[in-house]
């Protein structure tokens, strides 16, 4: 992999949307994009924050494939699944603590960034940070990065009770070690919730 | 509980790994290697499986030989008149079968299937032969040999001897 790793930046998003359209436009899932590009609070702000696959060491949407169709390279990068043993149960896609699987219903098959394996395989960046104008999904080096940048990169994620590494790091300020995504509720859903005033459907009502 | 559940799912010398994850590991050289494993034990099994089915094969046709061999009985001597011929089903009921008695004495027995299409033929006395009417196909009445016409396989031989003042069919020649 020429010893250069995937860097994520969500602070430096624009949400120009080149990524979304350079991913379609990878070789491995031609046409089909795979990043995510979510808006962040979006009543309040335009802020917006890319989303690729993670890579996770210990990969959790291949752990709770049925049908064993998710596999790991070698070089650590999570595949899409295999089209001949994908039984389309979006078990992953529920499974995985990113969001990142999509279940692509015309081809009754789950995708997902795979890194643009033909690329990045061969040493080449990947589709998404190749077009990335702000540097918010980043290909290069460590040293690099740590001599360009303000934040730490930082791979160790916790979601509740479960640590997470991944392959892909993700930019944080020098204090954070490890990156917490604690569950906001994890009681049974009370009979009135109040409103979400970021909830779309919400305010295209209004 | 849960210490249980993983007690259950752990091997002894795989250090954490569930046992199920050996055979289906999430690396893809794991997967590859389970495949390659696959596909030598689809060849082992394949390869046994064909030299069992090639022994029974060789043990089944000795089975229908020994049922072919059955002794039937086809009557008197007298109802196949000298230069006659003789109906009869052997080895089994669906098995039309034709007895001769050629002009010089033999006596002879074959399958009345002809070997192009299947219809029934028949004994022509006035030039001692076995003629198929559908295709004017004929057979030599002393070996069953396709003499003319479509056919190109001699006709099923069915063994055939006379004790006492009756018929027999022994067998039939494979």
């Amino acid at each position: 992999m020429s010893g250069r790793e995937f860097f994520l930046d969500h602070s430096r998003c624009i949400g120009c949307q080149a990524c979304v359209q350079a991913c379609g436009e990878c070789d491995t899932h031609r046409g089909a994009s795979m990043i995510h590009l979510e808006t962040i609070e979006r009543l309040d702000s335009v802020q917006t924050a890319p989303q690729v696959c993670m890579h996770c060491e210990d990969p959790i949407c291949a752990q709770v494939c049925p049908a064993d169709a998710i596999k790991k390279t070698p070089d650590g990068v999570v595949q899409s699944s295999l089209k001949p043993r994908c039984i389309a149960c979006s078990n992953c896609v529920v499974a995985c603590p990113f969001g990142v699987p999509k279940y692509m219903a015309e081809f009754e098959q789950m995708m997902k960034c795979d890194m643009c394996y033909d690329r990045s395989s061969v040493g080449k960046k990947p589709m998404c940070a190749t077009v990335c104008p702000s540097g918010a999904l980043t290909y290069t080096t460590m040293e690099d990065i740590q001599r360009t940048r303000r934040g730490i990169p930082v791979n160790s994620w916790r979601f509740g009770e479960e640590e997470v590494k991944t392959k892909v790091f993700v930019m944080v300020p020098r204090a954070v070690e490890q990156v917490h995504v604690d569950l906001i509720q994890i009681a049974p859903t009370p009979a009135a919730l109040p409103v979400d005033p970021y909830d779309v459907a919400l305010m295209l009502e209004v | 509980m849960s210490a249980e559940i993983e007690d259950n799912t752990q091997c002894k010398d795989c250090s954490g790994t569930p046992r199920y994850r050996q055979d289906f590991p999430i690396d893809w050289e794991g997967d590859h290697y389970v495949s390659r494993r696959e596909m030598v034990k689809f060849l082992t099994l394949g390869s046994v499986l064909l030299t069992v089915a090639n022994w029974v094969t060789v043990f089944a046709r000795g089975l229908i030989r020994k049922d072919s061999s059955a002794v039937q009985r086809l009557g008197p001597v007298s109802d196949l008149a000298r230069q006659g011929s003789m109906l009869f089903r052997y080895p089994t009921a669906q098995d039309p079968c034709i007895a001769v008695r050629t002009p010089r004495g033999n006596l002879v027995a074959y399958s009345q299937v002809c070997t192009h299409l299947s219809c029934a033929v028949v004994y022509d006395k006035s030039t001692d032969q076995l003629v198929c009417p559908c295709h004017r196909g004929v057979f030599s009445v002393d070996q069953g040999a396709p003499i003319a016409g479509p056919p190109t396989r001699p006709l099923a031989k069915v063994r055939i001897e006379q004790r006492g003042d009756h018929i027999f069919a022994t067998g039939m020649e494979v």
